[in-house]
């Protein structure tokens, strides 16, 4: 059965800006874009193990919603965590909600 | 059914033969088994030097991640072929394996050849061929001491350059009375020889190399010369011509050549029909080429003949070559020496500015046969095509600047514009306007011209703007816009948001291109505090939290410390902070201090301690402001004749927070000794007995540069009129990430222009140039201050939201000389999780 954690409220978050979230057992990258979707992937970018990827900038590319790693650049996709630049690596997903004036994660 | 190829050597030639043959072999006839001597699969030889000059192994690299993966293709590294044997049709390696081939290429290449000479093999003696090579020069290599070069070819100069790259003294022994006997005449050699010789190489043309001595350590000490003198030494390298990589042949019953290599015909065959050698190692009716273009055509043949396909013979190859060396140009093309019948010389020679031009033509002066150019080649790219062919212009014509000459629209259709390729005209047109290509970067990719030696890039320009294809300067995906014209967007119509820009002026939702960029333009132009509402998400993250992203995602600080001064009571609040907050310290290269280690949740808390000391923040991550470094100039030092450091503190405070397309470095010097290294910085200030002399365009980093002189003799409130509108010109006109020397370079006129327009005020602009410097000086205020002063752009500065004050559990710390430095990074494993994606949608 999947649990839902909130995480914080709606308003916490900036549109197109991402925050770093702890779960029991990871950080996550929680991101509201322009039009109010919300993504959260894992927050450790793969290339070089720091906690960064909330700092990334939020953007597309050709229409699919992405995340630049502020670290050294490489863009993933926010929908599936997959690392457009290099398919070999990709960012864990986590289902995501606004549950009324909150944000909530799902935990397995 | 599938055949085997073996291929013995992966070098430049027998990569491109195998990379060829997999992308014409649709039907995969041919699995391919690659015997390489050396450690790593084929690199750039012809850009090893450039190994000495910054780029890595893996920058040279030719062989891409596809290559490597292909099924089709297995490369055996540090592997050699040891035999073969023609009867059972079988390769023997040097690890014992026997490879049973169907077909058998030799790609061997050529060794350095060293000659005879008494003690040729000491220790201390190197060859230039391979990586490896180089990193036993570089090892051996000790700045300031003398190396000598056997050889003044080429090969030799690029070996001289490689020596002084390495900080050594370079000497170059060579036989014949000039440099580069082969490609250029008397001529040009002289020329060739004085211009060197200005930069710091000694000569000894016309003698011979008698032999090495050894010193009492049993190591090179010296090289006598032919003339009776010696030169000490304890590094020499030999680069006296190659000599073909036959060995394998003979053993195998293969024919040699009189003068060496492996014998083949026009088809590049052996006397074996599944047999055939390409590259260095072949000679073809007995004639080996020493340059990769004639052996990309022999490649290109065996391929042809692999598949069946047509065109299968060696053309007549095309021996031109273009070399640049200590900033000396030398080309040489076709018949360089004139040796047709009847040839005509037209020489050109300017021995005061240093270039010589010598064009050989046909004996009625129409048809061009070849050429030598020397301290200028930038007609190499339009002339070389028209080998062979009439000259659309009189000679004289054809040696003007490119842009000034005739256009390429002379050039036949089948004329060759990338000889190392061997691609035409036609071939670039026709890719241009067939797979609507827009840059050089496309034409490369589709063409493979360009790809080499890259000295007919220039011609691959001309043709894109021959074929209507305007040069993009669009930014990024989202905007098809430069960064000036965003600029000019942002300045005119009040445009405050990005939102606002990408919707009226853009497409999508923007990228980390584009958004610091714009970013940047509306900080430059004063729209407010940085992390101001929508603005923040658009920070880089260095820009997003006002400090340095270091390597396990914590933060360095670095506050403002104008000119380099500093208050010992201003020093022990550094050194307090930075002991409370266990923050790494460090001297930075810009006269201040650094505080590593600063995890987000810490940053406010630091800044509280520093703004209550009186400091604020130093740009350290802006593209924007850095340092101006100062001397200590006439307050104390004997030599001083201006206040230096006063003006770098006036210089400092006056720019700081000016958000520019690059960052700024500035230096002011309080004399000529220059010990600020002003003229190593974007704006560097020098003092004279007059005043101040002002120089532009300087930088360290990857390609460094020296500032130029922009006016001279200047008073204090000169001197600042003309940085004021030095720099707004630049933040601009600029482009995303250039850097005022890279700026002044791609304006049209450059210096010149900047000089025209700066201090000349040619374009009626100085005033308001002048006038937003004032805005930006009156409206600076502290970065940091400005966050602990607001709630909303505080609360970012947390660890997790659910969470704020729990540590990051990714960053660690260990002890090194007393002081923190990152742990190591432990990479977790990334969780697998069913996707998410019906819970999202
Ligand atoms: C701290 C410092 C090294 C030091 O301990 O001395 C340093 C550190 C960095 N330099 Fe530097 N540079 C530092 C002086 C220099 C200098 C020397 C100088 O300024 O006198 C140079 C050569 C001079 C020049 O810039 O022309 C220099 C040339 C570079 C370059 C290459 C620039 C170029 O045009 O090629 C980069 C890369 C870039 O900016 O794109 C760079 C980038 C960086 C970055 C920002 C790399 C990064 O993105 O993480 C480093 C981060 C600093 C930090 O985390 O605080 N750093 N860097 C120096 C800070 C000076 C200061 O007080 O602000
Ligand atoms: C410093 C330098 C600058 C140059 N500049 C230019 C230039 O500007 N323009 C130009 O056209 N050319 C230039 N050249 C020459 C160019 O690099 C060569 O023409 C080109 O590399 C030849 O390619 P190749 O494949 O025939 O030989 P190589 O690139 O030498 O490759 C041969 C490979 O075969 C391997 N091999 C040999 N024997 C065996 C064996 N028995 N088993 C397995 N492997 C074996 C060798 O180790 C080597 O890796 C330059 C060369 C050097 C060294
Ligand atoms: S540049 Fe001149 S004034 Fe400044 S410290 Fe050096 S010698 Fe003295
Ligand atoms: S001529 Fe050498 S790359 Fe085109």
């Amino acid at each position: 059965m999947t649990t839902w954690l909130p995480i914080c409220p709606w308003t916490a978050l900036a549109p197109a800006c991402g925050v770093p979230a702890l779960l029991a057992a990871e950080p996550v990258a929680l991101f509201r874009t322009h039009d109010d979707e919300l993504y959260a992937v894992g927050n450790v970018d793969p290339f070089c193990g720091a906690g960064v990827m909330s700092r990334g900038i939020v953007g597309d590319r050709a229409g699919e919603p992405t995340v630049a790693s502020p670290m050294l650049k490489q863009v993933f996709s926010l929908r599936t965590g997959e690392c457009l630049d290099d398919p070999a690596a990709r960012l864990p997903t986590f289902p995501v909600r606004r549950h009324d004036e909150m944000v909530e994660i799902a935990v397995p | 059914m599938t055949r085997t190829l073996v291929v013995i050597g992966h070098g430049m030639v027998g990569h491109r033969l195998v990379e060829d043959l997999r992308a014409r072999d649709d039907a995969d006839e041919w699995r391919v088994e690659i015997l390489a001597e050396e450690v790593r699969p084929a690199y750039d030889r012809v850009g090893l030097s450039s190994y000495l000059d910054g780029k890595t192994a893996a920058d040279l690299s030719l062989a891409g991640t596809a290559f490597l993966a292909d099924p089709m293709v297995r490369l055996r590294l540090g592997c050699g072929a040891a035999r073969i044997d023609r009867a059972t049709r079988t390769v023997l390696t040097t690890d014992g394996t026997e490879l049973g081939y169907d077909a058998l290429v030799l790609a061997t290449g050529s060794r350095p050849f060293v000659p005879p000479v008494p003690g040729h093999d000491l220790d201390g003696c190197h060859v230039y061929r391979t990586l490896d090579d180089l990193d036993g020069i570089r090892e051996a290599a000790v700045a300031g001491a003398p190396g000598v070069v056997i050889g003044g070819g080429l090969l030799g100069l690029e070996a001289a350059n490689a020596l002084r790259l390495l900080g050594m003294r370079p000497h170059v022994v060579e036989m014949a009375p000039r440099l580069m006997p082969l490609q250029v005449d008397d001529g040009g050699g002289r020329v060739l020889a004085g211009l060197v010789g200005d930069l710091g190489l000694a000569l000894h043309c016309g003698t011979a190399t008698d032999s090495i001595v050894a010193g009492p350590d049993g190591r090179v000490a010296g090289v006598e010369l032919g003339d009776g003198s010696t030169v000490e030494t304890e590094l020499v390298v030999f680069s006296a011509g190659v000599r073909p990589r036959d060995e394998l042949a003979e053993p195998a019953g293969l024919a040699r050549a009189e003068r060496g290599g492996v014998l083949v015909d026009d088809r590049c065959r052996t006397s074996d029909e599944r047999i055939w050698a390409v590259g260095e190692c072949a000679a073809v009716h007995g004639r080996c080429f020493g340059l990769v273009a004639p052996g990309y055509a022999m490649a290109d043949v065996v391929v042809r003949q692999l598949l069946d396909l047509d065109g299968a013979a060696f053309p007549e190859p095309d021996t031109s070559t273009k070399l640049k060396l200590l900033g000396v140009d030398v080309a040489s093309f076709g018949d360089a020496h004139g040796t047709a019948d009847g040839a005509l010389d037209v020489v050109y020679a300017n021995n005061a500015a240093g270039t010589y031009a010598k064009l050989v033509l046909s004996d009625d002066a129409r048809v061009l046969l070849g050429g030598v150019l020397v301290g200028d080649a930038s007609a190499y790219a339009t002339l070389r095509p028209f080998v062979g062919r009439e000259l659309p212009a009189p000679p004289e014509r054809m040696l003007l600047p490119a842009g000034t000459g005739p256009d390429a629209g002379a050039l036949p259709a089948d004329a060759i514009v990338c000889s190392c390729n061997n691609v035409s005209k036609e071939d670039i047109t026709g890719a241009i306007t067939g797979e609507a290509l827009s840059d050089v970067a496309g034409v490369k990719a589709c063409t493979k011209a360009g790809t080499s030696c890259g000295s007919c890039v220039p011609m691959l320009k001309t043709l894109l703007g021959e074929c209507g294809v305007a040069p993009s300067h669009a930014l990024c995906e989202h905007f098809g816009q430069s960064r000036s014209e965003l600029f000019e967007i942002i300045r005119a119509t009040g445009v405050a948001t990005f939102s606002e820009l990408i919707g009226k002026h853009g497409r999508g939702l923007g990228c980390d291109i584009c958004k610091p960029a714009v970013a940047s333009i509306l900080a430059s132009l004063g729209r407010g505090h940085i992390l101001d509402g929508e603005q923040a998400g658009l920070q880089d993250t260095n820009d997003r939290f006002l400090a340095n992203m270091q390597r396990n995602g914590t933060y360095s600080v670095v506050p403002r410390v104008p000119g380099g001064e500093i208050t010992p009571d201003k020093l022990i609040v550094l050194g307090e902070v930075a002991r409370d907050f266990e923050l790494y310290t460090k001297i930075t290269g810009g006269q201040r201090i650094d505080l590593f280690g600063a995890r987000v949740e810490q940053l406010p808390l630091i800044w509280r301690r520093l703004v209550d000391a009186g400091f604020e923040s130093g740009h350290a991550y802006g593209k924007a402001l850095r340092t101006v470094k100062s001397c200590v100039g006439t307050d104390w030092c004997r030599y001083g004749v201006q206040d230096s450091v006063a003006m770098a503190i006036r210089l400092e405070l006056r720019y700081r927070g000016l958000r520019a397309p690059h960052k700024l470095k500035s230096g002011v010097s309080g004399c000529a000794r220059e010990c600020a290294e002003a003229r190593s910085k974007d704006f560097g200030v020098i003092a004279t007995e007059r005043g101040w002399n002002l120089y532009v365009g300087g930088n360290g980093g990857f390609t460094p540069r020296h500032a130029e002189l922009l006016a001279a003799d200047l008073d204090d409130e000169q001197l600042i009129r003309l940085v004021d509108r030095f720099l707004m010109f630049y933040v601009r006109t600029a482009d995303r990430l250039q850097r005022t020397a890279a700026w002044i370079e791609s304006l049209d006129g450059g210096l010149e222009h900047v000089r025209d327009v700066v201090v000349e005020d040619s374009l009626g602009i100085a005033a308001e140039l002048e006038a937003a410097m004032r805005d930006h000086v009156a409206g600076y205020a502290d970065e940091w201050a400005g966050v602990l002063a607001d709630p909303a752009k505080l609360s970012r500065f947390v660890s997790f939201v659910n969470a704020p004050d729990a540590p990051d559990p990714t960053i660690s710390f260990v002890a090194e000389r007393g002081q923190p430095r990152p742990g190591p990074v432990v990479l977790p494993m990334p969780s697998i999780r069913p996707d998410s994606e019906e819970v999202l949608a």
